[in-house]
């Protein structure tokens, strides 16, 4: 004897959200059924293994013929094949578009293309995600991406509007969309021990202070562009390092402020030159396409690493930081003073985020 | 030309992209009407066409009104090749013929295609301009109401009941008429769906004139079936009952109909209770002269049975030209004289069968229940000839229903209550059954006594006490029924048997009613119509099957009629078996809902009868189930007897205490008499007509055998016991019932839940009988905890409605599938009780409680007095309260008891008013709903994303915490969906999952276009499943019908009367779905 058809259609579509759960992690039918077995789903109801089969299957199938909705999420309101109540609709959609922040590290920075899509094996077997979930959540990027690409307006709010999603979340798919658009460099070894969190810090601060959109409210084009005026100006702040009077002047405002308050005063003292050098070089540089690109290798390689090498701590950092953007105000010579602001904030938290192991 | 029909096609969305190239579409509509069609202009390049056209108007003849449905078809339009089809929707426009539904149809609906399911959606406005028509010999009969409800529609009181109405039709179904030419699948299924609309159209108009001609505006518990019998076409018949129905002003102030509130019938019998009590005289004599009293003093309400049992005879030896004689009945025919004027006004033989689909009646109209009387008949089909004059059908049913009233007659009842009929085709051989429950109703009802339909809501009696109220209400129902001689008691009134206890149609245990003493009562009830409200019961109720699957010759034609034909008194004897062996095990003494269901397939035949099983006060208290060996040498052989004697002792016990089935069994131990022998018998009766293709049956068991002696050498009792004790029993926290309510669950919570689970097994060649009962018990049971499964979320929670049908699609398929609802309920009952009318209940608590300790201090004052009846029934009453297990008649400790019993009547009415106190404060904070619930229907309003409104739906009459304020309409609709690309489709589950979401999302739309927010009385009449996986096809029909309503939310009602400012707060259709 054998079930030929078995289904279960409610009014008020039935969902659990745990099972939701497992087959958006892509687990099989059986694997998902083991799984609820072994979290004690047989002591609820007087169940045995065939309901909780037959419970599973029907809940998967729902899924399946959900998944077509969520990939549009503003249809899900307004369609009329599932009665669902508001509140799961919303969770039925952030649950689908959230994702795994270790698969996210790995996709970031890539063309969210066909040829990426064929290294998902390589991602599922490294991360220890099922194929089926990095498709899912690869196909979201894309699809997102897609939306946005075309859209005018603040990129946050962009999203949120177009898939419903969360703040938080709207914000972590902000940052997938900037880096897939702007193709940093994320891959390379030296930054491995980045995560896809501090990644996603400094695509906001990256898109809060210098894109398009973060200076005027003209919507013409997707702005998540970095603002091309801003980079060119950038290179204007070279007299820093380039005048020999500004930067002694410099430098000693900012031994005076620091002096006694950290550890490493004498290396700092001794190499300030390197150090202004280095920051003011990467601004000066972000106008080439190739050079932006590795804004981040940039940041480790010629800040980040010598420091740690240096054994400067976190709160050593924050202060030479501090008062090295804040000293520059005090430069009589320096005219630049608005830009240098907009570039060292933006820098200065992406360097303090990024100083760890 | 008195008809004048407007739409006007707005816009569409979600449209599917139908050109490749472009990923767009270019859609246009066809707006069709009889013959008439008109076109929109096509809106280029998109999936969301505003169309917004002019109004389209067809002219047409309100029969064409009643008959046609409006067609909309959506378009791609093509250049060069045809223009694709994108789907269609059909209208049926009826709601708006009647002045009371409903005015216009707007709002989205979806467009289907029968290949491709949904297809986006349509935003049209449909309007009918209507003219007069006072034409005599129309052939329309717009205005008339259906309602597919089985009672009284809540917001409408029946002036008249008329009776019976019913009709068929008949024609060619084209899917046969065209198998052999060619056929695009498309082109079939939608002719089909088309045929069926115009003929459940013209059904509906021609029932529609037969209620005119009776005199009614109105039909209720309005059935309509299909008959798919293949080649010989395709039959669509339809019973109901013509009413004339007044809607019940809507200006009542809003207090007068709150069903917590206390009803005038409850407040009439409270005196009462109060005069009577003390007298008591029933408990003064000795046993025997008890019996001896109650006798002569009822004398003349038996004659009056009797009367009417010969009054039935006159009926029916004068069925044509009753009219007369009807007259002559005697002052005490009254009811059946009302009957008989009303049936015999017309000359048309439909309608002298006193037969009412309905399944649950207003107060005071059912006066007894005889039993359930079925009628079964094999017929071979052949080709119907001239559609026009479907002249066997209607015969076989006569023959059918004129057998039922036999039955009926000979049960001493005039009337058959809960009537339904179905059908049974496999190849040429078609099964027709019919069942009702033989009845007496009242002449109230007949005439012109107006039901107030809201006493069904509030006589609900309010559940004080978990067991004991109903106890008392009994008691205060039939001595109040002393001061009124007509009157009898509604507890237990209509189990007291309506035929002659001297001429007993067949052998039954007949005992004094446990609830007044006086009138005899059968020792077990089957019925096919819901628990009256009235009804006193003891405990909680349950959901009871007799499964069974027998193996048969496959044969052709007449051959196999004989086969079944032969074949079917075993299978109704073993099911009416199991149900009584099912009955017993769970201690229960009466079944209601029973419904059975004969399927046949070529190899076999499957039964499956299911009822709920309760326990009538006014019934004895069953006995148990002893086994017997035949054999009784062996020692392992009796002590393997007495392990399952003594599992199956167990089983009842601890059902019992499940069900909280706690009777006053003492009562009888002191009486001495009358009490049931310990072994029952039941009762036999079998039709004397039987003949070789007909098999009918009143009440079947066993006959001269000891019905409750279980042989356990007899390999069929082995499999009784096995299939006793394999059923699992329900999981905590769920009940479960095919009725409309489950006695002694009141406080419903708004969360419903409705669905529909379809499973099809595929059986292994060569079973045997046996095994295929098992396996078909099993496959039910496993249902049935896959549901408890799912709506685990819901608990407490109970399944009503649980409504099963069995199919045998194909050789070694079974198809079982089950339509319910799933309704929560707050286990606190004092809570809910304070949370729906604040204050109320607290004065209503506090009388309730002076009534218990008056009750209490007469009780008191009796005590010394060797007062034999009346003390242990106080007693009883304690000891039910006090779970005391071991009742005896102690009356040295009595006075401690009643004395602990105040204590614990203070202390419930301490809680009673602890329970109000909550409320009130909860109301002060401007909200009657309890906090959770409040709180998130507010978070619900903060999603502004949907613009979809909610829909319920349900099968039973009523939306718990609601009000219905209007009937919308009859949804009648049925589906065809087909593929041929089934594995893409995720199989046949994915398939037909997908089809029944789709077929609710329509039910959905129409609804809300109507301007509904439920569907009350719904049901899938139809779930017709093919597939050939081989091909990768499948082909499935579904048939759904129920009524479009709007309800307003108990609390809001409420709001608006005592709180102005918190009904802002709530929405009718509020969205707190689960």
């Amino acid at each position: 004897m054998s079930t030929e058809l078995d289904v279960f259609v409610g009014n008020t579509t039935v969902l659990d959200e745990d099972v939701y759960q497992l087959w958006l992690d892509g687990h099989t039918v059986s694997n998902a059924v083991r799984i609820r077995m072994e979290a004690g789903a047989l002591q609820e109801c007087e169940a045995n293994a065939e309901v909780l089969h037959s419970d599973t299957m029907d809940q998967f199938r729902t899924f399946q013929m959900c998944e077509r909705l969520l990939q549009s999420p503003s249809k899900v309101a307004n369609q009329l094949l599932f009665q669902i109540p508001p509140h799961r609709q919303t969770m039925l959609i952030e649950r689908y578009y959230e994702f795994d922040s270790v698969f996210a590290r790995e996709v970031l920075g890539k063309k969210l293309s066909k040829g990426t899509k064929k290294d998902l094996d390589d991602i599922s077997s490294k991360t220890g995600i099922a194929l089926k979930c990095c498709r899912r959540q690869f196909d979201n990027f894309k699809h997102v991406f897609k939306v946005v690409e075309e859209l005018k307006g603040p990129l946050v709010e962009n999203i949120q509007r177009h898939f419903l999603l969360s703040d938080v979340l709207a914000r972590d798919y902000a940052a997938i969309v900037f880096f897939a658009n702007s193709r940093f460099e994320t891959g390379k070894r030296k930054l491995q021990y980045l995560s896809f969190q501090d990644f996603a810090f400094c695509a906001g601060q990256l898109i809060s202070y210098w894109t398009v959109g973060a200076v005027n409210n003209v919507m013409e084009d997707l702005d998540v562009d970095l603002e091309k005026e801003f980079l060119h100006d950038l290179k204007d702040l070279k007299v820093l390092v380039n005048d020999k009077d500004m930067l002694d002047q410099h430098k000693s405002l900012v031994c005076a402020q620091l002096r006694g308050k950290i550890k490493v005063f004498s290396e700092m003292e001794a190499s300030f030159k390197n150090l202004s050098r280095a920051l003011v070089n990467i601004a000066s540089k972000l106008t080439h396409t190739k050079d932006f690109r590795d804004l981040f290798i940039d940041l480790v390689e010629k800040f980040i690493e010598p420091r740690r090498s240096d054994k400067w701590t976190i709160g050593d950092l924050r202060l030479f930081l501090k008062h090295y953007s804040s000293s520059v105000h005090t430069l009589e010579a320096f005219r630049h003073q608005v830009i240098w602001d907009r570039y060292m904030g933006v820098i200065k938290s992406c360097i303090l985020k990024m100083y760890h192991d | 030309m008195p008809g004048k029909l407007k739409a006007k096609i707005v816009a569409g969305r979600h449209l599917p992209i139908m050109d490749r190239a472009s990923d767009l579409t270019d859609a246009f509509v066809e707006v069709k009407f009889g013959n008439t069609t008109f076109k929109t202009d096509v809106y280029p390049k998109s999936l969301n066409p505003q169309w917004n056209s002019e109004w389209f108007k067809f002219e047409v003849d309100d029969e064409d009104l009643q008959d046609e449905p409006l067609q909309i078809t959506v378009l791609d339009h093509d250049t060069y090749s045809a223009n694709d089809a994108i789907g269609k929707v059909y209208i049926d426009i009826d709601p708006l013929l009647c002045s009371e539904a409903a005015t216009v149809i707007s709002g989205w609906l979806p467009i289907y295609d029968t290949i491709h399911g949904i297809r986006g959606e349509i935003n049209v406005l449909v309007k009918v301009d209507l003219f007069n028509d006072l034409n005599r010999f129309r052939q329309s009969s717009c205005g008339v109401k259906f309602f597919c409800t089985t009672s009284i529609p809540r917001c409408y009181r029946a002036v008249m009941v008329h009776g019976f109405v019913e009709e068929l039709v008949v024609n060619e179904d084209p899917e046969y008429q065209w198998i052999d030419r060619i056929r695009t699948p498309r082109a079939s299924n939608e002719a089909r769906q088309r045929l069926i609309f115009l003929m459940s159209g013209e059904l509906q108009r021609k029932i529609g004139l037969k209620v005119l001609e009776m005199g009614g505006n109105a039909v209720v518990g309005y059935l309509q079936c299909f008959d798919l019998e293949g080649e010989s076409g395709l039959v669509v018949r339809a019973i109901g009952t013509a009413c004339t129905l007044e809607k019940i002003s809507s200006t009542l102030p809003a207090t007068a109909t709150h069903p917590s509130n206390s009803s005038p019938s409850k407040d009439m019998k409270e005196p009462g209770f109060g005069e009577e009590a003390p007298g008591v005289p029933l408990s003064s004599g000795p046993p025997t002269p008890l019996r001896a009293q109650t006798f002569s003093s009822f004398s003349p309400s038996k004659s009056y049975s009797r009367q009417s049992s010969s009054s039935d005879t006159e009926l029916s030896l004068t069925p044509k030209t009753g009219m007369g004689s009807g007259g002559s009945a005697g002052k005490e025919a009254g009811p059946l004289k009302a009957l008989l004027r009303q049936q015999t006004q017309s000359a048309l033989e439909q309608r002298e069968y006193p037969f009412f689909p309905l399944t649950a009646f207003p107060p005071g109209f059912l006066l007894h229940v005889g039993g359930v009387v079925s009628a079964r008949s094999v017929k071979l089909l052949d080709r119907i000839h001239n559609p026009d004059e479907p002249e066997t059908r209607d015969a076989w049913w006569e023959e059918i229903r004129q057998e039922i009233k036999s039955h009926a007659k000979a049960l001493g009842c005039q009337a058959v209550v809960g009537y339904s009929e179905s059908t049974s085709i496999c190849e040429e051989v078609c099964i027709l059954s019919a069942s009702g429950t033989a009845a007496i109703l009242s002449s109230r009802f007949m005439q012109d006594g107006p039901l107030d339909t809201e006493h069904r809501l509030s006589r609900q009696p309010l559940c004080v006490f978990s067991t004991g109220s109903e106890r008392v209400e009994g008691d205060m129902g039939s001595s109040a029924s002393l001061g009124f001689e007509e009157v009898v008691s509604p507890g237990c009134g209509f189990c007291h048997i309506p035929y002659d206890e001297l001429n007993i149609p067949f052998p039954a245990q007949l005992t004094y009613c446990y609830c007044c003493r006086r009138y005899k009562v059968p020792d077990v009830l089957f019925t096919t119509i819901d628990l009256p409200t009235e009804a006193n019961v003891t405990g909680k109720g349950c959901l009871i099957q007799a499964r069974l699957c027998r193996t048969k010759k496959k044969a052709q034609g007449e051959g196999n009629a004989t086969v079944i034909s032969n074949l079917l008194p075993f299978l109704e004897y073993e099911l009416h078996t199991q149900l009584m062996n099912k009955l017993k095990l769970r201690g229960m003494n009466a079944l209601f809902g029973l419904r059975i269901q004969i399927s046949i397939g070529e190899t076999m035949l499957l039964g499956l009868a299911s009822a709920t099983g309760v326990y009538l006060t006014a019934l004895p208290s069953p006995g148990g189930i002893q086994i017997a060996g035949k054999t009784p040498s062996d020692i392992t052989y009796e002590q393997h007897i007495s392990n399952m004697q003594k599992k199956i002792n167990d089983t009842i016990a601890k059902n019992k205490e499940l069900y909280e089935i706690n009777p006053p069994e003492v009562v009888e131990e002191i009486i001495g008499s009358p009490i049931p022998e310990p072994r029952q018998r039941s009762r036999l009766f079998r039709s004397q007509s039987e003949s070789s293709d007909e098999v009918s049956e009143l009440d079947l068991s066993h006959g001269k055998k000891d019905a409750f002696v279980l042989e356990i050498d007899d390999t069929d009792a082995v499999e009784d016991i096995h299939a006793l004790l394999t059923d699992f029993p329900t999981p905590a926290g769920f009940y479960s019932c095919n009725t409309e309510i489950m006695p002694g669950i009141q406080n419903w919570t708004s969360a419903i839940q409705m669905f529909t689970s379809v499973r099809v097994f595929r059986l292994n060649a060569s079973l045997t009988s046996q095994g295929l009962n098992k396996i078909f018990s099993d496959l039910c049971e496993n249902l049935l905890k896959s549901l408890y499964f799912k709506l685990r979320s819901m608990v407490p929670c109970c399944l009503c409605h649980l409504n099963f049908t069995v199919a045998i699609p194909e050789d070694e398929l079974i198809q079982v599938a089950v339509t319910a609802v799933a309704m929560s309920f707050d286990k606190e009952q004092l809570l809910e009780n304070g949370k729906q009318s604040g204050e109320k209940t607290l004065i209503k608590a506090i009388t309730e409680n002076d009534e218990q300790l008056q009750f209490n201090l007469e009780l008191n004052a009796e005590t010394p007095s060797p007062n034999p009846l009346s003390s242990p029934k106080g007693l009883s009453e304690v000891g039910s309260h006090l779970s005391a297990r071991a009742l005896s008649v102690d009356y040295s400790s009595f006075a401690d008891r009643c004395s602990s019993w105040i204590e614990q009547l203070k202390l419930k009415a301490h809680t009673i008013r602890r329970g109000s106190v909550k409320t009130t404060s909860s109301m002060e904070k401007a909200s009657p709903l309890p906090e959770g619930r409040s709180r998130s229907l507010r978070s619900n309003r903060s999603y502004s994303g949907s613009s979809v409104a909610v829909v319920k739906m349900t099968p039973l009459s009523f939306i718990p915490g609601a009000k219905i304020i209007k009937y919308l309409g009859i949804i009648n609709m049925f589906f065809i969906r087909e593929t041929t690309s089934l594995r893409e489709e995720g199989g046949v589950s994915g398939f037909l999952h997908t089809f029944i979401a789709e077929v609710f999302a329509m039910v959905r739309a129409h609804v809300a276009a109507l301007g509904g927010n439920a569907v009350v009385s719904y049901s899938m009449k139809e779930c017709v499943f093919m597939e050939n996986p081989n091909k990768n096809q499948a082909q499935c029909l579904i048939n759904v019908s129920g009524d479009a309503v709007i309800f307003v939310r108990e609390s809001e009602l409420e709001s608006t009367s005592v709180q102005t400012q918190s009904a802002t707060t709530h929405t009718s259709n509020g969205a707190e779905g689960t």
